[in-house]
């Protein structure tokens, strides 16, 4: 699976998470914090998704790299190979 | 009582509820349910997104979302300046039925659909099923920092929040109350199951039909969601600021049968009448309309049109109706929506009628029973509402037309 298809996995996942929130112009390299209205709650959300829709398990100690697009796309990547 | 806010199936205001009700519009109709196939339910179709967020909005409850509509709802109704209230002496106080069983419900399917993996049960499992939560919704959309909690009181709940608000008031507690009831009862498939397991699940091939309390064909409970929120603050404080007056809470009760978990008993039934009647310094007479609890299932309408024949004998000027032909049963937004629907009573001076009796049944004849057309009773000033719910909680909820 491409970087570009992680990507898309992310995106739509925060779509459904946080509907309100256009995702259409993110940074990649921005902290998705700093661009979207979400909580460590809607983190969470995105955790459970992963492992819901693609089997996809992100332990507690790395949830700090979800932190970014980029960095969603680095660490989730192996994950989907 | 300032303000008004609600959803039911046959309306999303008071206005379209009232027609409604007048002109015996049904709002129930057949749905499909879990497991189950098709049932009779009725179903609200207010503006989910009218005063909050989709991803609020999916993060919280149908029970939060029915009420934070029904609250903002009531507020504008209300005309009070809301930027300007003091937030903290306002309390939300909303009888439930139940509360929960909707997210377990679809968790518990939810996981059974994943192999039964338990790391995907929801981390917004407790803050929805907590037992406070639609009433904690209502606090931090409108950001009130007063107290809030439900009351658990089965299907007297829409009367329980009311009396609950109205304590809080008198005893200075709170400025202004934020009171009903709520229900989000049919979006669970256990309930219809446990009345069907109990012979007391409503079924008609029309489904406008099916809920059809007091009638001789009568087979069992509609069920339905909805809310009905009120302001409600002390006399010197509406009429300080000119508000619209809907009326003045005058007379309540509640009590217990301490008979039977699902078995009503009318004897304490009318005790609990009796009870809201003397607190109101009123007698029998002075009552014009009574709205029953009726719910359409066999022994639970006998009994009650016992007690009401019994309580209201010799009443000659009290009339009876009941509104859950129209709506189902919305479990603990009864009481409230109920009483609702004959508020504007004071103004048209006409009773709304029950609807869907085609063959009365003898054992709940009552005297100036108004079922199937409406009846212009002329002057309405006094209102006694029933809301009667399971393991014996009755509730009579007494309204004084305000007259300057």
């Amino acid at each position: 699976m491409t970087g570009s298809n992680v990507r898309q996995i992310v995106i739509d996942i925060i779509s459904d998470i946080a509907p309100d929130e256009d995702v259409t112009s993110l940074d990649d390299n921005k902290s998705l914090r700093e661009q979207l209205d979400l909580d460590s709650m809607d983190f969470l959300d995105i955790v459970m998704e992963l492992r819901k829709r693609h089997k996809v398990e992100v332990p507690q100690e790395d949830y700090p790299k979800l932190a970014t697009l980029q960095s969603c796309v680095s660490y989730l990547s192996p994950k989907f190979a | 009582m300032t303000g008004i806010g609600l959803t039911a199936p046959n309306g999303n205001n008071l206005h379209e509820f009232r027609s409604a009700l007048l002109e015996c519009r049904s709002g129930v109709k057949h749905s499909e349910i879990r497991y189950m196939g098709t049932q009779v339910a009725g179903l609200c179709d207010f503006d989910e997104f009218k005063y909050q967020s989709k991803k609020l909005r999916r993060r919280g409850t149908r029970a939060g979302s029915i009420s934070i509509y029904c609250a903002n709802e009531a507020i504008a109704d209300s005309g009070l300046n809301w930027e300007s209230v003091d937030k903290s002496m306002v309390g939300v106080y909303l009888g439930i039925t139940e509360h929960g069983n909707v997210e377990t419900e679809n968790e518990i399917f939810d996981m059974h659909q994943n192999n039964l993996d338990w790391k995907l049960w929801s981390p917004h499992h407790n803050p929805r099923t907590v037992a406070n939560s639609p009433a904690g919704e209502v606090t931090l959309n409108l950001n009130i920092t007063g107290p809030h909690y439900t009351l658990g009181s089965a299907c007297a709940g829409g009367n329980v929040g009311i009396i609950q608000g109205v304590q809080q008031l008198l005893l200075d507690e709170v400025d202004i109350a934020l009171v009903g009831g709520v229900s989000e009862s049919p979006q669970t498939f256990g309930i219809f199951a446990a009345f069907a397991a109990q012979g007391a699940l409503a079924h008609h091939q029309a489904a406008e039909l099916a809920s059809r309390p007091l009638d001789k064909n009568r087979n069992g409970i509609a069920i339905s969601e909805g809310g009905c929120i009120y302001v409600l603050e002390r006399l010197s404080s509406a009429k300080a600021r000119g508000a619209k007056i809907y009326g003045e809470i005058v007379g309540w009760a509640i009590n217990s049968d301490a008979t039977d978990f699902v078995n009503p008993n009318p004897e304490r039934q009318v005790q609990c009448m009796h009870k809201a009647i003397k607190r109101a310094g009123l007698t029998i007479h002075d009552i014009d309309i009574v709205n029953m609890h009726a719910t359409g299932t066999g022994a639970g309408d006998v009994s009650e049109s016992k007690a009401v024949r019994d309580a209201f004998h010799g009443a000659t000027n009290t009339f009876v109706n009941f509104t859950k032909g129209h709506i189902g049963h919305c479990m603990g937004a009864a009481g409230s929506l109920e009483l609702a629907g004959n508020l504007p009573s004071f103004d048209d001076g006409v009773v709304h009628p029950g609807m869907n009796v085609t063959e009365l049944d003898p054992e709940c004849a009552i005297p100036n029973l108004v079922y199937n057309k409406p009846h212009r009773a002329g002057k309405v000033n006094t209102i006694l509402n029933n809301s009667f719910g399971m393991l014996g909680i009755n509730s009579a909820l007494i309204v004084k037309k305000y007259i300057s």
